[in-house]
């Protein structure tokens, strides 16, 4: 559980969070869980499901903040079946690990929520699509998800009307490129998990090439709140104009207490480092963030009191991304974070094309040797030069790569250019390590 | 071949699915549970009860992290070093580790006891730096804890063969 601080704020998605222990069914009940879904049933029309949600401009929160209500009302009225919605909760961006907390906490806020968007687009089946790393969300689910089925919120004839669906939990084995809507179809039937271009969409031509409906964690979890309450009062969470919501950051690196918390959108940076997570670490002073994981840039300092909306960050050239907030302080090299960060996107790369595969490579080798004191100055304009190919690639993966090493460029040139001056890292007072211990082997195992 | 009750359980699962080869994570988790790895052997077999070549799910398990083509330690370590670790001591755990235990990332412990990989960020950067020893976290990593959870292994490997053992003798006996 967060400090007294982030309790200023209504706790929606966190309602029911307990500091040691996941909610109950009966707590959840008692909470007015399920309501929604019975209330959707008896007095809704499915197609008023789906408007709600889109007049609630609730934002993909997986990362890409692609409208909920739209993706769902692309799945015609006359779309064969079976249709499938799958709960995206291979949490895999580095940083992120918000919906984990989530799972934790409130399991049947999503059981619930993955329920209300398959009945708003008649889905007959339900997939949760979990990483290995969650083994323990992923018991839990199987078990409420038994818990939902004996109290007729789930499987034939839910609560009397007809309706039939059910869920299953699909463990995945591990791959940073299957939390990528079209590759993780492609994983779920077997297939290697290489993405694929649209169209055909997948809300057209998906799983089994039928229409396909893939939600995040967190963006389910909006579900229920949004149609017991209203869009206008969705909307008026968020402390921007613009924003809907809350969100839930995630805050981890050099600050005292990193954590969860669920904050109204537009929840100033500076408020979520020092109200919530207890500051900055003794001694350290915040240098930059990579706001919503690994595929957003630095934030330098002069946005330190940048308001986490989706808008306000494109303002500032960023990404509210998964509002995994990973904080850096000044005696942190961003030329070796870079690094790591390519070491990681060089790593998950999923080979299919040669921008992504060649690229990554290439652009860590020379932050590699920059770092190591072996940069040269025409070295930075390859940089430049290789980051334009990124973008260059089959899906967003790469382009998500540019973006921190597109930041450095941008803010932090003069320390890429101190390194390759002094031919040393700056931030080291001893010899660093040479080129060959900077990069790392590959482990096929 | 595979053991009869493994692959009668797992035939069975396969029953209830529309396509098999949807079952190909967990049918080579099954295997890896019971050999540790994916053999050749294991593998060609369990590719015909899935309905795919023996390539086809080779190239899924050459693909993922969590699967091995060749054998590993009874426990295998994942050390994440992935940015929020890294800041915050990825390199000191991983050192640590390749000195307690002898061998550096990649390698398995001569008594086949541990595995030592790194991976890519597990999800627990609010308790970094972290690791998973055979997919179970731990987290906020000193050597003192590191310590006491490679200790916990040996002694669970321990009681596991004197377990077999004392099954064997009553079966003997």
């Amino acid at each position: 559980m967060g400090p007294a601080n982030s309790n200023m704020y209504p706790q929606v998605l966190f309602k029911n969070r307990h500091p040691d222990r996941i909610a109950t069914f009966e707590e959840y009940r008692a909470g007015g869980g399920y309501q929604a879904l019975a209330d959707a049933i008896a007095h809704r029309t499915q197609a008023e499901v789906r408007e709600i949600v889109l007049d609630a401009a609730l934002l993909g929160r997986g990362g890409a903040a692609f409208p909920a209500g739209r993706k769902m009302m692309t799945i015609a009225e006359d779309a064969p079946h079976p249709r499938y919605i799958i709960c995206n909760a291979d949490e895999m961006e580095p940083g992120t690990f918000k919906d984990r907390v989530l799972i934790h906490a409130d399991p049947h806020l999503l059981i619930e929520g993955i329920i209300l968007a398959a009945w708003s687009v008649a889905a007959d089946r339900g997939i949760i699509f979990i990483r290995p790393e969650y083994e323990n969300a992923a018991r839990i689910l199987e078990r409420e998800i038994g818990v939902a089925k004996a109290h007729s919120f789930l499987g034939p004839n839910i609560l009397g009307t007809g309706y039939s669906f059910d869920i299953v939990v699909h463990r995945s084995a591990g791959r940073y490129i299957c939390g990528e809507v079209t590759a993780q179809v492609n994983a779920l039937m077997g297939q290697r998990a290489n993405p694929r271009q649209p169209p055909p969409y997948l809300t057209q031509e998906g799983l089994w090439a039928k229409p396909t409906l893939v939600h995040n964690v967190e963006t389910l979890a909006c579900l229920p709140h949004i149609l017991q309450n209203g869009a206008d009062w969705f909307k008026g969470l968020a402390r921007t104009a613009t924003g809907a919501g809350t969100k839930i950051f995630g805050i981890s690196g050099k600050v005292k207490q990193p954590g969860c918390y669920e904050l109204p959108i537009g929840t100033r940076l500076s408020e979520i480092i020092e109200a919530c997570a207890g500051g900055m670490l003794d001694g350290s002073e915040f240098k930059a963030c990579l706001p919503g994981g690994a595929s957003t840039g630095f934030l330098p300092r002069q946005h330190y009191h940048v308001e986490m909306d989706f808008d306000a960050l494109k303002k500032v050239g960023n990404r509210l991304g998964t509002g995994a907030i990973m904080v850096f302080d000044h005696k942190t090299c961003l030329v070796a974070a870079t690094l790591n960060l390519m070491e990681f996107f060089a790593r998950e790369s999923c080979g299919w094309c040669t921008p992504c595969r060649e690229g990554l490579p290439y652009i860590r080798d020379l932050l590699a040797r920059i770092e190591a004191g072996e940069g040269e100055p025409e070295f930075v304009p390859m940089l430049e030069e290789m980051k334009v190919h990124l973008y260059r690639s089959y899906c967003a993966f790469a382009p998500g790569a540019a973006a921190p090493l597109e930041s450095l460029l941008a803010h932090f040139k003069e320390e890429l250019q101190e390194h390759i001056r002094e031919k040393r890292c700056p931030f080291k007072k001893e010899p660093g390590q040479g080129v060959a211990e900077l990069v790392k082997p590959r482990f096929i195992a | 071949m595979l053991p009869k009750d493994l692959r009668n359980r797992l035939e069975a699962e396969m029953k209830h699915v529309e396509h098999p080869r949807e079952l190909a994570v967990d049918v080579m988790f099954a295997i890896q549970d019971h050999y540790g790895y994916l053999s050749d052997e294991a593998l060609t077999e369990a590719a015909t009860m899935l309905g795919m070549t023996p390539l086809e799910l080779d190239e899924l398990a050459t693909f993922y992290t969590f699967t091995f083509r060749e054998p590993v330690g009874k426990y295998v370590i994942h050390v994440c070093d992935s940015v929020v670790c890294w800041m915050n001591g990825y390199d000191s755990v991983k050192d640590y580790l390749c000195r307690t235990l002898g061998i550096g990332l990649g390698e398995t412990t001569a008594d086949g006891m541990f595995t030592l990989l790194p991976v890519c960020c597990i999800g627990y950067c609010d308790r970094s730096p972290a690791m998973l020893v055979n997919r179970r976290v731990y987290g906020s990593l000193t050597p003192a804890k590191i310590d006491e959870i490679l200790e916990k292994c040996r002694s669970k490997a321990r009681e596991k063969k004197l377990k077999e053992r004392s099954s064997k003798l009553e079966t003997e006996g």
